[in-house]
């Protein structure tokens, strides 16, 4: 562990023991080209200096002009932004089925949209927030910030994490295509058997569900494994695991979690595919099967599902609450331990989704007991985050208002979680409004509030230029008032007796008014999101220059240039303090050495951090983007016919070879 | 509150850069944990083996449903898993020689044990095709099938997956790219095939000695 430097010497660089293992390449006793000395004619940045070392560095770490070099491209900027941009246009659609929805049951009895379309509407709705909005808003976030924010020039695997891109891209584009000519699913988000299953829903629905679960697990546990391995061995020299920035932490625990709940569903719809497909019997209960097994596997995914989508957003809060309050957090190790019992317990709970389907006594106790349970790891970091802005010097800019906003509706959400983690009161309200009231307080309030907050925190980092800080107000006035006027009502009809997914209702039911109510506030809400895009889109044009710090933030990634160039850094810089530029106000301590004309990186050891290889990373190439191809025609092919998975894999296995094949003249050739 | 310290501030430089390390004479790769791609292969190995263990919880959950076990259907022949299961342990030893040939960068022992290996491979793979058709069962035909038949075809995949990564690295390390960084790769596609070994001994008792004793 390398000692704690005291407040008096922040700036105080250890000695290079400390920084670097000094360790051999080859395993002792054998000689090997690991340890060779580098070409000496080969240009390294201990050489030049200033504009021309930001010029040829730019240069050997660009993107190619041209369609197949945006293709090709292994930027992790670039891909992230992507990523990002995609996320968010699937949270468009998903808002506007959400507006369809709330049209039709603005009124009792509205004939605008019949039943069938209804059932697609909260269908894609659903399926689209939670699988191609939710998690991928996360990890793209973490392809864009984590390499920045831990000081290195690129996602680990970065043709992995490009080739993740394209596959989620293609899934997401498969399902609404499939929805615009008329086969979108209709089952639900969760696509329950036996509804789901080859009997009761004959036709391709199902199966446009199934897969695209396929390409989006695909391409999240790529990504996940891309920001592990990014956050494990990547870090710049001296960045030991405490001072691991608590975004980089969030989506670390975040990756974690991915990795081990989404095989579940994977395991779910891939068997509900073989069912439906190749006539296998596994929730089939006439031959042996069981229904109900899907729901297990299904919710040992979807309850993860909530915290995938929610600690993300733990890292953007922590992340803006941090430089807004201009002080270190408070309770550090407290945040990161959260964190990990979060993300934990998150797998405990998967059974209180399942309380009204009988259940043991003893069982039902034991879940209602561990879902309270996890209040605790939150309820810690609320704490932690107020503790931090009580004790600091706060500045209300509108990232730091969606952050309150997030405080305010998660905790009503939490509330209400609470209610319905009580197995009497869950029997009650079972598939009403009041769920849909819940879950949208906990999903808004705690992903799309504190995602608002992160893009008008970062987006000077994105585009070199700062937002309209009175929109931004005015967005945060519309959203939060929106949000409330649309979902609080929703406890009330629930708690009346509305069920959930219904396409209309008659009007002596009485739920008129109050349903009236949640359409105008959730066109507010929607108004909100216009405005921001307004906002975004003048901003990216005519915004104020933002300057590298324009917040004086304190981690890493400020300390490139806005938007960043190519490679990042210049030089990687050393850490010695949780937040490196507010410990370094007038020079940024670096290592030097790495080669300017090759796509070199420091390798780093785990926990102490310390510099161990200068390792090589890809180069860019197409062959991602044609084995994402390939892969697409594989997973849409197999769904009209097993043979696809027979003429779909030569491509397929083309392609990759394509991919891991060396190119002559790369670094790690000579 | 300090506004004042908040307005953008664009003509704002990039801090000037104070070099306290040198990484010059690092190595530019290394073996095992020190790689970025032993993690990666890792990390892929966890979440293939929660697959894994997902489709054995499937497999025990409708054993505990149906009660009786196997359905309407003798348990599978035993010989040609057992067979393979023999085989693969022995690929485990030429397995360990190609890790340490690579790491001692060694390439003609190399190349051999990567023949050896993509010849194992290959006779494993024959053997399972006998052992599909010793099963007795059809997917089609009871969730029993359906779950044998999953089982086995998820280990098949990861035979295949890596029969065809070492096919691949033999004849690259038969060209001129032979050689530095790619026998760091010899080590990891051998710690792959250690995870298709070992993800087998359980389905192997769960397939075909579990439904003995049931
Ligand atoms: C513009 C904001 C939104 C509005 C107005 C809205 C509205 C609705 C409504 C009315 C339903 C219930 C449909 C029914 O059961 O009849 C629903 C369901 C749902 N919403 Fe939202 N929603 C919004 C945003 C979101 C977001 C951001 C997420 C997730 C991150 C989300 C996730 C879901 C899910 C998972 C369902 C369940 C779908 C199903 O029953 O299969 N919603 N939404
Ligand atoms: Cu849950």
């Amino acid at each position: 562990m390398t000692k704690a430097i005291t407040p008096h010497e922040l700036d105080a660089v250890p000695e290079v023991t400390r920084l670097a293992t000094g360790e051999r390449g080859g395993v002792s006793g054998a000689r090997s080209e690991a340890d060779y000395s580098p070409d000496p004619k080969e240009l390294r940045d201990d050489q030049v200096d200033g504009p021309e070392l930001t010029a040829r560095l730019a240069k050997t770490w660009g993107t190619q002009k041209g369609l197949i070099g945006a293709l090709s491209t292994v930027d992790h900027k670039v891909i992230g932004r992507r990523y990002i941009i995609t996320a968010l246009f699937f949270l468009f659609l998903g808002g506007l089925s959400a507006v369809a929805m709330r049209l039709q049951l603005a009124r009792p009895e509205s004939s605008l949209i019949g039943p069938d379309l209804y059932n697609q509407l909260f269908t894609m709705h659903g399926t689209t927030m939670m699988f191609l909005f939710g998690v991928p808003i996360g990890e793209a976030f973490a392809v864009y910030l984590v390499p920045l924010m831990v000081g290195t020039r690129n996602i680990a695997f970065p043709r992995l994490n490009a080739f993740s891109y394209y596959v989620y891209l293609f899934g997401g584009l498969m399902i609404w295509l499939a929805f615009m000519l008329n086969i979108g699913p209709d089952v639900g988000w969760f696509a329950y058997v036996p509804l789901s299953g080859p009997e009761f829903s004959p036709g391709k629905r199902a199966d446009i569900w199934a897969q695209m679960i396929t390409f989006t697990e695909v391409a999240g546990i790529s990504v996940a494994i891309s920001v592990i391995v990014t956050v494990f061995k990547l870090r710049a020299p001296g960045m030991t695991l405490d001072r691991i920035p608590l975004f980089v932490w969030a989506e670390l625990i975040n990756s974690f979690v991915i990795i081990f709940a989404m095989p579940a569903v994977v395991t779910a719809s891939a068997l509900l595919l073989m069912d439906r497909l190749v006539g296998t019997h596994i929730f089939n209960p006439a031959e042996g099967g069981d229904a109900l097994l899907y729901q297990h596997l299904f919710w040992f995914f979807g309850h993860p599902e909530v915290y995938i989508i929610f600690l993300p957003a733990t890292g953007w809060v922590s992340a803006i609450v941090v430089t807004f309050a201009r002080r270190q957090a408070f309770g550090y190790i407290a945040l990161v331990l959260s964190l990990i019992a979060t993300g934990f317990l998150s797998f405990g709970l998967w059974v209180h989704h399942m309380f009204t389907t009988g259940l043991p006594q003893l069982g039902a106790s034991f879940f209602t007991a561990s879902s309270m349970l996890i209040a605790i790891p939150n309820g810690i970091q609320i704490f932690c985050w107020i503790a931090t802005l009580w004790d600091g010097r706060p500045v209300f800019r509108t990232p730091l208002l969606f952050v309150i906003g997030f405080f305010f509706i998660f905790v009503a959400g939490g509330l209400s979680g609470i209610m319905l983690a009580s197995v009497p009161l869950d029997a009650q309200v079972h598939d009403t409004f009041f769920v849909v009231a819940h879950f949208h307080y906990v999903l808004i309030g705690g992903n799309v509030f504190p995602l608002i907050g992160a893009i008008y925190y970062w987006f000077p980092k994105f585009t070199g230029r700062m937002m309209n800080e009175r929109l931004g107000k005015w967005h945060f006035g519309l959203a939060f008032i929106g949000f409330n006027v649309a979902f609080f009502p929703m406890h009330i009809t629930g708690l009346m007796g509305m069920p959930r997914r219904v396409y209309t209702y008659l009007p002596e039911m009485g739920w008129g008014n109050l349903n009236m109510i949640s359409t105008i506030g959730a066109a507010v809400f929607f108004g909100s999101f216009l405005l921001f895009l307004y906002n975004i889109v003048t901003s990216a044009r005519r915004g104020p220059l933002a300057g590298p710090n324009p917040w004086n933030a304190g981690t890493l990634e400020w300390a490139s240039a806005s938007p960043p160039m190519p490679q990042n850094f210049d030089r990687i810089p050393i850490v010695t303090n949780r937040e490196p530029l507010w410990a370094h106000r007038d020079s940024l301590p670096v290592a030097a050495g790495l080669s300017v004309e090759n796509r070199e990186q420091i390798v780093s050891t785990v926990t102490a951090g310390r510099a161990d290889l200068r390792e090589s990373t890809p180069e860019p190439s197409i062959w991602p983007f044609l084995s994402a191809v390939a892969i697409t025609i594989l997973f849409v092919g197999s769904m009209f016919t097993p043979w696809a998975l027979v003429w779909g894999t030569p491509p397929l296995a083309l392609a990759l070879i394509g991919w891991f094949w060396p190119k002559a003249g790369t670094e790690d050739e000579r | 509150m300090t506004k004042a310290s908040f307005q953008p501030q664009d003509s704002e430089e990039l801090l000037p850069h104070r070099i306290v390390l040198n990484v010059r004479s690092m190595p530019s790769y290394a073996y095992g944990h020190r790689s970025p791609i032993w993690w990666g292969t890792v990390a892929f190995a966890a979440a293939e083996g929660m697959g894994f263990a997902m489709a054995i919880g499937v497999y025990f959950y409708l054993v505990f449903i149906n009660g009786n076990w196997p359905l309407s259907a003798p348990p599978p022949d035993l010989f040609w898993p057992s067979l393979f299961t023999v085989v693969l342990l022995v690929s485990a030893w030429p397995n360990a020689r190609a890790k340490r040939d690579g790491e001692q960068e060694n390439l003609s022992a190399t190349r051999r044990n990567l023949v050896i290996m993509s010849l194992a491979g290959i006779v494993l793979l024959v053997i399972r095709i006998m052992e599909f058709n010793g099963l007795h069962v059809r997917w089609d035909q009871n969730a029993y099938g359906s779950a044998v038949w999953l089982l086995l075809g998820l280990h098949t995949l990861h035979l295949l997956t890596d029969l065809g990564d070492t096919v691949v690295l033999t004849v690259l390390m038969f060209t001129r790219h032979g050689h530095g960084k790619r026998f760091s790769d010899v080590g990891d596609n051998a710690f792959y095939w250690y995870f298709v070994v070992a993800s087998w001994l359980p389905i192997y008792l769960i397939l075909y000695w579990f439904p003995r004793w049931w």
